[in-house]
């Protein structure tokens, strides 16, 4: 298939795999910092197939999975106590809140809708002028351009009973903070590919430098993954540490200027608060003042107490990738798909979720 | 159902003219608004023996063993890319009984409208039903109709429930399985739930994908004849796909299964839509599709035979049945890693990025 099967190819990725077996001499840990590289690794099979030396660790890259809990619970509140048209990404929907999902809540009666683009959620305002119409507007930087999109479309439209509920995720910070912590020790970075069609490369280039780590901007298709991984065990080999490009036919050094300006006119950057991390500073897009009554904080008077995680989930040090998800406790006990103790079991991206259902095998090796 | 063979449907079965536009809560009460609504052509559409009497249920003369099934039909929206709920609810039930390794005789149907129905629509829905079952060779012999309060409902639920005269070569039980036997899929994956995404309100995307609804009694009667007991057991992946059938009967049974992600048949269109929206097509639901379980040595003709008929022209073997790992099902990446297939915990969701 076009696009598709390229990146599928058996025999190509049998060749990297032995390049893979033929570069390594000595144990190397290494972080794919995004879950939809995680989902492609668990998902293929990958891990299974690269040698032991080889430690692949999932690191906190589902924006689903580090939404605030108390953005979850406000989300919720919004949809139940004020009535509004909750839209939100299709994932987003099984995350526990403090005491429900907006699964749960939608099946209370909320009116939660699930949609692809943020744009169809200012289309339902519009259709809908008797009602308050609120996206749940979560992602990397990656979906940022689009839900901001949608702001400057409803401000440009006159369509005022519009807002989002805004929890933007930034990369680069996370990885800086993923190294920052004593406890990590990862020698290399895939970073996550479709970020960097946005933003470019250049956010990269100091971290790698101050922090001697190689960091490879790769894709999700198995052999992008596969080829991502040669490449940061090349560097790591050669005692190198330089950003490289794996996913150049999409990424280009600048990224897509016109997306960074949609960004840039409708956010700002902020601290934000990453479930199970901990707030890290300046890696989150806030509303600019200027859009004040797009932004749904700012727009209803919502003021949720801080509910605290559940006490046995870890899903902070699984996302940081200091410990894998089977080496938790509960994990496959009492945290399952069905009963989530904390993010990363829900979305399919999350760590724990992606070992539940694909790695069986991995589990319980 | 392609848009000109639809238009030709109508033209044959035009909707008489009424004296009303919309279906509302009196044409459920039983009484002569009821009556109005049925003998606008209900009747006439789907006429035979037992029907006409219009009498509350009926009596069938049935001697031997004979399968017995019932589904019930929610889908949104009910007119979709390559069907709607009419032709689903005729289609489901008829596969069922055909996976008992029956023949598929008469069926019951059974409506719940909300109330705003347009009569037009609901036309367009018992033609459909009386075509669907022109083409399984099934009767309708019984049925029901109610009417909910707007709100209530989605539009239209709709109940079937059918019994058929097993075929007198069907062998079919999840103990003949066994190691060894090939796993055979009919046709093409996850088309009929990916018809539905591509017009969900707030999901919708252009395609040409449409729902392999299809009635597969005449198929799978064409293998029981020729092959008989080499066919273990026959399943139809329905709500929850492949993956979740595979894994039920494998829990069930016992045994394991194996499977070739690269030899699992799948449009293009339709895997390109499963990445695009982050669905996997393998818990994606189908409605024109069997698997069957059968001897090894067999598998390869009953493919063979299978491909020969236009509901199995893209029939292929996609895995086995082992002894290893009993209860687990190990699907083999195209690039050659291995995956345990789970169940899902809940509905799938598309994926953020």
């Amino acid at each position: 298939m076009k696009y598709l099967s390229e990146y599928r190819d058996p025999v190509l990725a049998k060749k990297y795999l032995e390049e893979i077996k033929a570069s390594v001499t000595q144990p190397w840990s290494i972080m794919e910092v995004c879950g939809g590289q995680t989902h492609s690794l668990v998902k293929n099979g990958i891990i299974e197939m690269l040698p032991d030396s080889v430690t692949m660790i999932h690191g906190p890259g589902c924006p689903v999975c580090v939404t605030p809990l108390n953005l979850i619970d406000k989300a919720i509140y919004l949809a139940i106590e004020k009535g509004v048209i909750l839209c939100s990404f299709g994932d987003m929907l099984r995350v526990p809140g403090s005491e429900k999902s907006l699964l749960e809540a939608k099946a209370e009666g909320a009116d939660v809708r699930v949609l692809y683009s943020p744009l169809e959620a200012v289309k339902i305002a519009e259709d809908n002028p008797d009602k308050d119409v609120v996206f749940f507007a979560v992602g990397f930087e990656t979906t940022a351009p689009a839900n901001a999109l949608s702001v400057i479309h409803a401000h440009s439209r006159g369509i005022e009973n519009y807002s989002i509920l805004a929890s933007h995720v930034l990369v680069p910070p996370a990885i800086k903070a993923v190294i920052d912590d004593e406890e990590s020790k990862i020698d290399g970075f895939l970073a996550a590919g479709h970020v960097c069609t946005i933003m470019g490369n250049a956010e990269y280039h100091p971290i790698s430098e101050d922090f001697n780590v190689p960091i490879v901007v790769t894709g999700f298709e198995p052999l992008d993954v596969l080829q991502g991984i040669l490449m940061v065990i090349r560097q790591l080999e050669q005692n190198k540490a330089q950003v490289e490009n794996q996913y150049s036919r999409i990424v280009r050094e600048e990224g897509n200027p016109d997306a960074q300006k949609v960004i840039h006119q409708v956010f700002e950057v902020r601290d934000q608060m990453w479930r199970g991390i901990g707030e890290i500073p300046e890696s989150g897009y806030a509303v600019k003042d200027e859009y004040a009554a797009f932004d749904a904080t700012k727009r209803f008077d919502v003021n949720i107490q801080e509910a605290p995680e559940h006490p046995d989930c870890i899903s902070g040090q699984i996302m940081k990738g200091i410990k894998k998800p089977f080496e938790c406790s509960q994990f496959g006990k009492t945290c399952k798909p069905t009963n989530p103790l904390g993010a990363p079991m829900v979305s399919s991206e999350g760590a724990c979720a992606a070992y539940y259902h694909f790695s069986g095998m991995v589990e319980h090796s | 159902m392609s848009e000109d063979k639809k238009i030709h449907m109508q033209l044959q079965c035009p909707m008489p003219k009424l004296d009303f536009d919309v279906i509302t809560l009196g044409h459920g009460s039983g009484g002569v608004l009821t009556n109005k609504l049925l003998d606008t052509g209900v009747f006439d559409l789907l006429s035979n023996e037992e029907l006409d009497k219009r009498h509350d249920g009926a009596v069938l003369d049935m001697k031997g063993k004979i399968a017995f099934s019932t589904d019930s039909f929610l889908v949104s929206p009910i007119f979709f890319p390559g069907g709607d709920i009419g032709e689903l609810a005729v289609n489901g039930t008829v596969n069922d009984l055909a996976m008992c390794g029956a023949i598929p005789e008469y069926l019951s149907l059974s409506f719940i409208i909300e109330e705003g129905l347009l009569m037009k629509e609901f036309w367009e829905i018992l033609v459909s039903i009386k075509f669907a079952c022109q083409k399984a060779g099934v009767k309708v012999v019984t049925g029901d109709t109610k009417v909910v309060e707007k709100g209530k409902g989605d539009k239209i639920f709709i109940n079937t429930s059918g019994v058929g005269h097993l075929h007198p070569k069907a062998n079919l039980d999840i103990n003949n399985i066994k190691s060894g036997d090939k796993i055979i899929l009919s046709g093409n994956l996850a088309s009929h739930g990916m018809a539905i995404m591509s017009v969900r309100e707030g999901l919708e995307f252009d395609s040409e994908i449409q729902s392999d609804t299809a009635n597969l009694n005449h198929t799978v009667a064409g293998i029981l004849n020729e092959f008989g007991d080499a066919i273990h057991l026959l399943t139809d992946p329905t709500r929850g796909g492949l993956a979740t059938v595979l894994k039920e009967i494998a829990q069930t049974a016992k045994v394991g299964i194996d499977l070739a992600q690269s030899d699992i048949p799948i449009d293009q269109q339709v895997a390109s839509a499963c990445e695009l929206l982050g669905l996997d097509p393998l818990y994606v639901a189908n409605e024109g599709l069997f698997v069957a379980f059968a001897a090894e040595e067999k598998a390869e003709a009953i493919v063979h035979s299978l491909r020969n008929d236009d509901k199995g022209r893209n029939a292929a073997i996609i895995g086995s049945v082992v002894e290893n790992h009993p209860r687990q099902v190990i699907m083999q990446s195209a690039i050659g890693g291995k995956r345990v297939i789970s169940m899902l915990p809940g509905e799938q969701l598309p994926r953020i990025c």
